[in-house]
């Protein structure tokens, strides 16, 4: 049975317990004497709880440890010293054995005989091909009877599961419904269940924070057990040489510096082109702006943030790049008459200028909620003594504003190095090390998609380097958030 | 009375003179720059935006219309085989040689000899290769269709489309340009006969990705970004909302809630990127969920999204007035009651607005969904969240890299699909506010 009858069976039975605890209650209700504690509702959605959620606990532990156990007989089954003769890896023929498996359930009904325990590998691997399960050609003979067995471990799992869940979804509604009486205290108990979900709902945010993390830095260990962390961190150079499985010793060169620096330089761009339209744009909206060019002009700004990034990245990549590149050329055949583009249409600038762009709305609207939020008292004590309204918003606002605006900053850079869409389509993939911005840098972000789009083979550094590299990316942008964060708490306490 | 007029006059130019010059004028000139700066910076912002959006409309809005031939095509038994064996042998009427047909009918239609090869080249470069599939619908739908002469519309290649959609220079020299003289010739000859039109193009929203620019479409993508929203839907809403009212209503001020907080505001500001990651990582390496699968991308955008729709349904509870709470209390309910029975529907309109938001933001999501693999070629539509899918802005991104005049056409007209989508699911959020919106 599927998982999914096997849901809509549990189910359908709380359903029908929750509509026979329903009856119940109102019957109790009805039968007059001392009133019952709870209403009828709350006795159905007691017994739907006994009913469905032990069932539900208990299936998904024994969908997670059943292909584990599964797994831990196999390999434990492996002859002695096959794996290594067929120069496989325990993962490796694990996952043979798991193709042959799939390949044994994908065979019609009618010659699902024809593969036994004896039959040799060389046969079997045919017939698999011919039902579209294509089996690695390191399979060999003693891996069939162990694809059996597993096959027929998973059978007997799951007619195993498909029991006990029913049966304990039939049980406890029958131990929910048996409870029921007048003293019950069934609104308590469903309302403290309702409590522990959204407890449980909440934690899902550490938990993912728990779950990138340690995503992370298993798989940047296993990188860092390849590749030395200072050659990473401080090399220069960044050429990792595509290797294929196996040929352990063709390792690239996995320098980071090239990479940060195009990052850094990119965002450092972006914020030359979002910090002045955004604070100037964030300023008059604050203090200049009446509410009606307000209204408008906001979410106009606004609507730039609404636009995805990749829209960014092909505006790039067919509008502004190859404008950076003939204005360039136009330029040059007028200073010199060679009619040469000096500004590549994949460049620093290009990614930089469309990401500031794409920034100008985070700086304005944080910057305004920043400035808007200053006591009125302040100005009003700065105009009252002869300054004009610059000379106010320069002398009194700014500055008051000064940590909130430095912590909106630090966020908009954050973004600015963590963006990708931009810059993988405009700002090139040479690892090029330079300060000339009219030239093609790449960034962190565009490794991570170039290296992790494709076949990924989890054992090589070519593939664990992206763990690596977003690590790095993690951490620098963490840092500026968890500092922006702070700086924004202590700057609202200010002036609450 | 003169006297007085006199003395005044004389006593305002007396204390002008000697008044201290403080550089008013100076500071005049100055904050008028100051707030022209000011002006300068919203008037360049907006008009970045109008740049950023009249660049994709007008590379994109041909991308709607499709150039298509009028051909009459006989379905000639020699190819196809009379209906009887068809209808026995369904292969062979799905191997047929399709194009055959077309290019048949067109030289006719032009009168050109079959035995002049360049002619009959120059011609079938005028017909999109994807007729094959467009030929082979009409006859398995219907196989009386084989013997008969029928007017069919077939997709002009994307040569020709360009061609006439003046996005190719046609007064550089022939070497230099993808159509022929001979061609030209044949375009106008056809365009003489109303045999050509432009149409309405329908396949741009039903087909899926295809390397021929006239057939390929954004169909599939939208399916795959659908499944996507529904899964989105369907867990971050729910999970959002229950941790909302968990640290809104219940939580206690201690370490763990400062925590989850602290944790929610941090993961609002994580690069996309990661969240990919996180995916391939946990959900396909440690789970074995299916590569490209809508599903996983489900659950990474679901991450994504939480902390915003934590965060808009956090500030919509608390925009509830705390009377309402006093008096539910008050009349006896628990405070589970209270919260689920009052406090909730008056916070929904705000909470379906930043779940709006929310899901135009996943919507328009590309990084993390190329790391889990949904960059794949995927012609046909998925029929469960487990199948291999696309989305809307991978498709883009797809299209983005291919050199071809034509995709580039298309990559706008998508972009333009996509951007249509957003703003009607941002401007429906605006309306669910306006309309529903309370203050107390």
């Amino acid at each position: 049975m599927s998982t999914f009858t096997i849901i809509a069976i549990v189910l359908l039975i709380g359903a029908i317990g929750a509509t026979l605890g329903f009856r119940r209650g109102s019957a109790l209700r009805a039968e007059g004497g001392r009133k019952p504690h709870s209403r009828p509702v709350y006795h159905a959605s007691y017994v739907f709880t006994w009913g469905v959620i032990p069932a539900l606990l208990v299936l998904s532990v024994w969908l997670i440890a059943s292909p584990i156990l599964n797994e831990l007989n196999v390999r434990g089954d492996f002859p002695e010293g096959a794996v290594a003769e067929a120069n496989l890896t325990d993962d490796l023929a694990y996952g043979i054995v798991e193709s042959i498996g799939s390949g044994l359930r994908a065979l019609p009904e009618s010659e699902r005989e024809t593969v036994t325990a004896e039959t040799p590998i060389a046969e079997a691997v045919p017939l698999f091909r011919q039902y579209g399960v294509p089996v690695a050609s390191a399979s060999a003979d003693w891996m069939i009877p162990l694809a059996i067995e597993r096959n027929a471990f998973q059978d007997i799992s799951r007619w195993a599961m498909t029991l006990v869940v029913i049966a304990l979804a039939a049980i406890g509604t029958f131990h929910g419904y048996r409870g029921i009486r007048t003293r019950l205290r069934a609104r308590n108990k469903v309302e403290s269940v309702v409590n522990s979900m959204l407890v449980i709902a909440s934690s899902i945010a550490i938990l993912t924070t728990v779950g990138i993390v340690i995503s992370l830095v298993s798989e940047s260990a296993d990188f860092f057990a390849r590749v030395d962390p200072w050659t990473f961190f401080f090399g220069t150079v960044w050429e990792p040489r595509f290797a294929a499985a196996g040929s352990g010793g063709a390792e690239g060169q996995f320098g980071l510096i090239p990479l940060l620096a195009g990052t850094l330089y990119i965002g450092f761009v972006a914020m030359l082109v979002a910090v002045p339209i955004g604070l100037f744009a964030a300023i008059y909206m604050a203090e200049y702006a009446s509410n009606r060019v307000r209204s408008v002009a906001k979410p106009l700004l606004e609507v730039l943030a609404g636009i995805p990034t990749i829209v960014y990245g092909f505006f790039a990549l067919v509008t502004v790049g190859p404008f950076f590149r003939d204005l360039s050329a136009q330029i040059s055949g007028l200073l010199t008459g060679d009619y040469s583009a000096f500004i590549q249409a994949q460049s620093v600038l290009t990614a930089g200028f469309v990401m500031g762009i794409m920034l100008i709305p985070f700086v304005s609207s944080l910057s305004d909620d920043i400035i808007t939020s200053v006591p009125g008292s302040l100005r009003d004590g700065s105009l009252g003594l002869g300054a004009t309204r610059s000379e106010t918003i320069k002398k009194v606002v700014l500055p008051a504003a000064l940590p909130g605006i430095v912590s909106a900053l630090l966020l908009t850079a954050s973004r600015a190095i963590g963006e990708t869409m931009i810059v993988v389509l405009a700002a090139g993939v040479a690892a090029n090390l330079t300060i000339n911005p009219f030239e093609a840098m790449t960034t962190i972000t565009v490794k991570i998609v170039q290296q992790l789009t494709g076949d990924l083979e989890f054992t090589s550094p070519q593939t664990l380097v992206a763990f690596a590299l977003g690590i790095t990316l993690f951490v620098i942008t963490l840092c500026l958030n968890v500092y922006a964060l702070y700086i924004v708490r202590k700057y609202k306490e200010q002036y609450e | 009375m003169t006297d007085t007029t006199a003395t005044g006059a004389e006593g305002r130019t007396h204390s002008s003179t000697n008044r201290r010059d403080i550089g008013i004028k100076k500071r005049y000139a100055a904050e008028r720059r100051f707030k022209a700066y000011g002006i300068f910076a919203i008037v360049l912002g907006v008009t970045f935006l109008c740049i950023l959006l009249w660049s994709v409309v007008s590379k994109g809005y041909t991308a709607f219309f499709q150039t298509e031939i009028q051909v009459p095509i006989t379905f000639s038994e020699e190819i196809l085989g009379t209906p009887q064996d068809a209808a026995e042998n369904e292969t062979k009427l799905l191997m047929a040689n399709y194009p055959q047909l077309a290019r048949d009918g067109l030289i006719r239609l032009l009168g050109i000899d079959p035995e002049d090869r360049q002619a009959v080249t120059a011609a079938n470069g005028l017909i999109s290769q994807g007729v094959r599939t467009e030929l082979r619908d009409i006859v398995m739908s219907d196989l009386s269709a084989i013997g008969t002469t029928q007017e069919v519309w077939l997709y002009a290649s994307s040569q020709l489309d360009s061609a006439l959609k003046g996005q190719y220079d046609l007064n550089v020299p022939e070497n230099r340009r993808p159509i022929s003289d001979l061609q030209l010739r044949y375009i106008e000859e056809l365009e003489a006969k109303g045999a050509i039109a432009q149409n309405f193009n329908w396949g741009l929203f039903t087909s899926g990705a295809s390397s021929r620019a006239e057939t390929a479409g954004v169909g599939v993508a939208i399916i795959g970004s659908a499944y996507m929203m529904l899964i989105v839907l369907a867990l971050a809403l729910p999970i959002g909302v229950a941790a909302s009212i968990y640290l809104e209503e219940f939580a206690p001020k201690n370490r763990f809630t400062d925590l989850i907080e602290v944790n929610i505001n941090n993961l609002a500001a994580v690069p996309s990127i990661v969240f990919g990651i996180l995916g391939l990582a946990v959900f396909i390496n440690w789970f074995g969920l299916p590569r490209s699968a809508a599903l996983v991308g489900g659950l990474v955008l679901t991450l994504m999204t939480l902390p915003t729709i934590i965060i808009a349904t956090r500030a919509a509870l608390r925009a509830v007035p705390p009377s309402i709470r006093w008096a539910a209390l008050g009349l006896g309910a628990s405070r589970t009651q209270t919260v689920f029975q009052h406090v909730l529907p008056l916070a929904a309109p705000g909470i379906l607005t930043g779940t709006i938001i929310g899901l135009a933001q996943a919507l328009g999501e590309t990084a993390p969904l190329l790391l889990i693999g949904m960059v794949a070629f995927v012609a046909d539509y998925p029929d469960t969240p487990l199948d291999p899918a696309t989305a809307l802005p991978v498709q883009i991104y797809m299209w983005a890299n291919e050199a071809e005049r034509a995709f580039q056409e298309r990559t706008s007209g998508a972009i333009m699909i996509l951007l249509g989508f957003l703003a009607l699911m941002n401007l429906t959020a605006i309306f669910l506010r306006r309309r529903f919106e309370r203050r107390w």
